[in-house]
């Protein structure tokens, strides 16, 4: 049995000024939650928007439920929420407007479902939306996302600028809404603490490349960020090597195999578990080192 | 959690996280504080329950289910296994066993002669009985 994908995406391309994207190659499987993590400007929001199809590739595809997403745009957006940074939505309008002007395109629009999270989440469904506060304008985007029985949603970015406290909330949500098989998420973050404690794959995104895609077990478990003095480097084994930045004391390097480290430097080094902070900021220190 | 399985997670842990919800359910297991047939949480009302990833909590489950704590029917759910008498006196040694090696561990740390830890495992056992 081939393996049921809710996101496909194979080769992106796409060139813009100072910037590309490079062959961009990763898979999600339905039931599952999938984290984009990278720094500003790595190309996070180009795929996602190539992926709803809101920028168009130079080359490659993507696949959504199994189906092209141009070629079956309608279908596969009906079965898409999506959230992002800047929420489209009219500023003038109050939300109990958007959703009667936005509800009656989903076929599985649900308005009990809208009612009961709105009251969840204290939105004042007659205020505009450009009154409304940044926290408040995700709030509301993502009600708009459950509310049409979404089997996968996207979020860009949904936790920049909100409170621990609501992103407490999003994360029980999305676990809830998962108690679906069928359901799959995608989020795109640069913060990468509380979103990735509930996600199931990681993908960095670097220069608009793909530096690796895995499950997160894998990675939280296998890698790790040793500490030595300056000839460390020397001694790692340069293809477990991820990642490396000085510090006035030494040098901080991030390897794919703790345990394998850990035997063949021993006692010279210190070894620490790596955080999903720790892979994002050592794969990308040298470009920052470069620049 | 609704019924009697307590696990708790450690994030400061060294262990992964998959292997505290494996040494936790074992724990009850043996104990028996979870009992044959008790009906668990599904795979992904753990991961709701302890706020972690799908992949996370099904490979607590597999490896239970591989080491025969627990079964999966398809389309009811899973349960604590039947377990015989003597293979769960053996688990039990089996944790006893751990428990002493790690204690060994510690005394050897610190330098403490065989006869020492001896003589306060001896004393250890007065006291208990």
């Amino acid at each position: 049995m081939t393996t049921d994908y809710a996101i496909e995406v194979t080769g992106l391309r796409k060139r813009f000024k100072g910037f590309g994207l490079k062959d961009v190659t990763f898979q999600l499987p339905r039931g599952y939650i999938g984290g984009l993590i990278g720094p500003n400007g790595a190309g996070k929001t180009t795929i996602i928007k190539i992926i709803m199809n809101l920028v168009r590739p130079d080359s490659g595809s993507v696949k959504v439920f199994g189906l092209d997403h141009r070629t079956h745009e309608v279908e596969v957006k009906s079965r898409i929420g999506f959230v992002y940074d800047v929420p489209g939505f009219w500023g003038d309008m109050s939300l109990n407007a958007h959703r009667r002007a936005i509800g009656r395109f989903y076929p599985r629009w649900n308005d009990a479902t809208f009612d009961r999270l709105a009251s969840e989440f204290e939105l004042p469904l007659n205020k505009h939306f450009n009154v409304l506060s940044h926290g408040v304008q995700t709030k509301f985007a993502l009600v708009m996302a459950l509310s049409h029985d979404a089997d996968l949603l996207i979020m860009d970015e949904p936790t920049a600028g909100l409170d621990p406290i609501f992103r407490r909330e999003l994360l029980q949500r999305l676990s809830t809404l998962l108690q679906d098989e069928g359901k799959s998420v995608l989020f795109s973050t640069h913060i990468t603490s509380d979103l990735a404690r509930i996600a199931d794959f990681i993908t960095l995104i670097r220069n608009g490349e793909v530096a690796f895609s895995l499950p997160k077990d894998e990675l939280l478990e296998q890698w790790a960020v040793a500490r030595g003095d300056a000839s460390m480097l020397r001694r790692i084994d340069p293809s477990l090597l991820r990642g490396s930045r000085r510090r006035a004391f030494g040098v901080e390097a991030l390897v794919s195999d703790a345990s394998a480290v850990r035997n063949t430097l021993g006692s010279e080094v210190v070894i620490d578990k790596a955080t999903l902070d720790d892979v994002m900021v050592l794969m990308t220190a040298e470009d920052r080192d470069a620049a | 959690m609704d019924g009697p399985m307590r696990i708790l997670i450690a994030n400061s842990s060294p262990d992964p996280i998959y292997e505290q919800i494996v040494r936790q359910i074992k724990t009850q297991i043996i104990a028996g504080d979870l009992a044959e047939g008790e009906l668990l949480p599904s795979i992904r009302k753990l991961a709701m329950d302890l706020q972690i990833s799908v992949i996370t909590s099904k490979r607590a489950y597999d490896e239970l289910e591989a080491e025969g704590f627990i079964d999966t029917v398809a389309g009811k759910g899973t349960f604590v296994a039947a377990q015989n008498a003597e293979f769960l006196r053996e688990k039990r040694m089996k944790v006893v066993e751990e428990k002493l090696a790690a204690a060994v561990a510690e005394a050897q740390l610190m330098g403490m002669r065989y006869d020492q830890l001896a003589e306060m495992l001896r004393l250890l056992c007065e006291e208990g009985s």
